[in-house]
Order: C-alpha cells, then structure tokens, then sequence
C-alpha cells in the first residue's frame, strides 16, 4: 500500500508510542526513499530508528535526533536531508496540516538559525514567524484501545503526536494494543473518532 | 567545605528556586536532578514534554510501564493528580506560558543572557527537541550547567554557538556561581561554599558585575 517516495507522519517520542508492527513492515518490504516526518527518530534499530538504520529514508522532519548516532552519521555524510524543527512548531505545522490551516504564527525560533528562510509577522508589536502547514500521504499511528470502528484511545506518555498525526495523514493507518468491541470506549473517552482511520492494525 | 559533585551542587542550590504550586518542566541532564534534591515541604508539577504533568521518580525495578516515559524516553512515574495529553497540549502549555519554570543545560551562556544548548555546527547536531520553546514561552529560565568545559569558560562574552532563543535567560547555576542579569548586565549574586569570587572571575570569560557582598550559596 505504502509506495517507495511516499511521505509518512510517524507517531512516537523516543519509540514510545509508536506502530512498531508497521514500522517492522515497511523494513521488510524494503520500502526505499521515504519522507518522515516524525518528533524523532529513536536509538538506532529501534522504532523509527529501524527505518534510518535500513537507509530506507532520505528526508526527515524531526526535532530531535541525538540519541540516534546513526542519524547524525547519514546527515553528516550528505545521504540524508534532515530538517530540524522545534518540537512545538513542529506539532503545531502537522496540526494545521489536519485541519485546514495554512499555518500557524509562534515565536520560538525568532533569531535563531530556526528564522532563516522564513517570513517575520507583527502582531499587536510582537514578530512571529510564520511557520507553514505539514501534510504527509500517510500517518502511521498507534494507540492503546481501538473499537472495530476505528475510534482510538491512547496510553500515557505514549499519546504524543499520534492524534494530531490522526488528522494530517492522507491516508491513515493505525495499530492499536488491543482491538475491542464497539461501545468499549465511551464516547467521552475517544480521542481520535473512527472515520479518521482508514486503516486498523490489530494485535495477534 | 563540603565537598561535593559539581552537577549536585548545581542541582540542589536549583532545588530552591521551587516553590509549591508551580509547574515546572526539567530539561534532560543536570536539570533532571533537581527533582531529587527538592524538599519535602515543597510540592510541585512537574511536566514531561511528551506530554506529562505530575511526572514522579523512576520506578522501582520491575515496575517499569512501557508508556509511561519521560522527555528523554526513559522510565518515569505518575503521581497521584496526574494527567496525560498530546505533544500539541503540551507545547500550547509552554510557549503559552503557563509553565512557571524551566531548568535547561547549556553549552554556553553570553553576557546578554542568550542560552546556545542545541548544537555544535559540525559536531554534534542532537536538535533542539522542546529546548527553543520553552525557553521562548516559560515564565522563568534557569541554566544548569559547569561554569567551564575542557578549560574554557562557558560564560562567554557572545555565542559562538547558534543560541536557542533571543531571550534573556533569568539565572544561571553553576557549581561556582549563581549569576542574573539586570537590564545591561550579568551579576554575580551567589559563590559557592569555599569558593571565592576572584577563583569565579578567573573561569569567567563574560563581565561579570561584582556586588560589595557576594553572599555564599544555601544548600
């Protein structure tokens, strides 16, 4: 389903979080000049780590790649683009993204490195930057409980960017820890509702 | 003299700008010990970017939950009160300034008060992660960090390094020093026990400002 150049949004934060199963996949088919966009990319071999340590991927997204020496070695050779962003930009561009915005305005990053490139807007005698939308073909998310219909709930620290991926991803497939009748999850307690979901990945 | 590790003095004369009540986020390293050092008496938030309030100590062994991490994905519990949510929560949290104060590392720290903590161009690249944003958005900023690495001065005169945000850090700890700034220019406000101020200006590469009395640091 998941064709070689095909942009992906991955949830997680350092692996926590995120669909290991379909991360697994794409690096057994071999799925090859991917864009991630991701918070980070793990410690090699793990998680999103996997797919840069495969050289599956030649863009990143990401806002933090230290614990990954693997990615810092693959940028440093010139075989992988990485764009660094600032973790709150970065969930902030893939929120627009999902929700019909061009782009958001925040202050991080003004008279940084973070800056150049970038269009400078006053408001009210404040300067943002003006940070643009993210889309990706595919998010990949992965999630605590999900319903038969597709609704999604998520576990602790494992929540991060997977419900904001929910909206951004064209196509959007999630794995769950476990898959549960409907009505399980109330609906107070549905994070990201089913028709957002065009893809379920149960647990065997 | 009490002799005593430089990144645990750091992070117990840090432990007292807490106070009850506040949230507060801890960057990884240096800052994440201040947690351990905090009194009993002193009851706080703290937050975990990936998107925890109410982040308690590691677990015991065994008790570890695999979704259940702090911002450097390493095992972390949740006391009673806590919450959870997604990073867009998170990060509305700390650019909108409902964090009180945040403890960061530093690679280095200039006379202006500008913090470089996420990259040497080169070198190391890890990324800025959250770092830009909560120092644009909290309320306070503390740098945790040795007042000099490999025999040169962290407290430099201008970066050499990109900074992490054009805002003006609002105290910086050292295992010597505690230093803030006043509109035009750094101040030497605390010495460590033993230390003398002549021994702090020596490893110091910025102007520091010197008061008369340059009390030693409560720990």
């Amino acid at each position: 389903m998941i064709p070689d150049g095909a942009s992906l949004m991955i949830g997680g934060f350092m692996a926590v979080g995120s669909p290991t199963r379909i991360i697994q996949e794409i690096v057994r088919q071999n799925k090859r000049n991917l864009t991630v966009i991701a918070n980070d990319t793990a410690v090699p071999g793990v998680g999103i780590g996997s797919l840069v340590s495969a050289k599956l991927v030649n863009k990143l997204i990401v806002s933090h790649i230290g614990l990954n020496p693997e990615t810092q070695r693959q940028m440093m050779d010139g075989n992988l683009d990485v764009e660094l962003v600032p973790q709150g930009t970065l969930v902030e561009r893939i929120r627009a993204g999902g929700c019909g915005l061009g782009g958001v305005l925040t202050r991080t990053g003004i008279g940084t490195q973070v800056e150049q490139g970038k269009s400078r807007i006053e408001i009210a005698g404040t300067s943002y930057l003006l940070e643009t939308a993210l889309q990706a073909d595919f998010a990949l998310i992965h999630a605590f409980l999900a319903d038969h219909t597709g609704n999604l709930t998520y576990a602790l620290t494992a929540r991060n960017f997977n419900p904001i991926m929910a909206m951004s991803g064209h196509t959007v497939i999630a794995s769950a820890d476990n898959v549960v009748p409907v009505g399980v999850i109330s609906p107070d307690h549905v994070v990201t509702p089913a028709p957002l979901v065009d893809f379920l990945v149960g647990n065997p | 003299m009490i002799s005593m590790e430089p990144q645990v003095t750091i992070a117990r004369r840090i432990a007292r700008e807490l106070q009850s009540g506040m949230l507060v986020n801890l960057g990884i390293g240096i800052p994440t010990l201040v947690a351990k050092y905090l009194s009993p008496d002193v009851q706080v938030f703290f937050q975990s970017e990936n998107g925890l309030i109410g982040t308690g100590a590691p677990p015991e062994e065994g008790l570890a939950h695999p979704a259940l991490t702090d911002a450097a994905g390493h095992p972390v519990t949740a006391l009673p009160g806590a919450s959870t949510f997604d990073s867009a929560m998170s990060f509305g949290l700390i650019r909108g300034g409902h964090v009180d104060l945040t403890v960061l590392g530093g690679l280095q720290v200039d006379q202006g008060g500008h913090l470089a903590n996420w990259m040497i161009p080169g070198k190391l690249v890890p990324g800025m992660g959250g770092a830009m944003d909560l120092v644009t958005g909290a309320k306070r900023v503390i740098v945790a960090m040795q007042h000099a690495a490999k025999g040169a001065s962290k407290f430099v005169g201008s970066c050499t390094l990109p900074v992490t945000s054009t805002r003006r850090v609002d105290l910086v700890v050292t295992e010597l020093a505690v230093i803030g700034f006043s509109e035009e220019h750094p101040i030497l406000l605390e010495r460590a026990p033993g230390i003398s101020v002549a021994q702090i200006l020596e490893k110091t590469e910025a102007r520091l400002m010197v008061p008369q009395d340059v009390p030693e640091m409560t720990l």
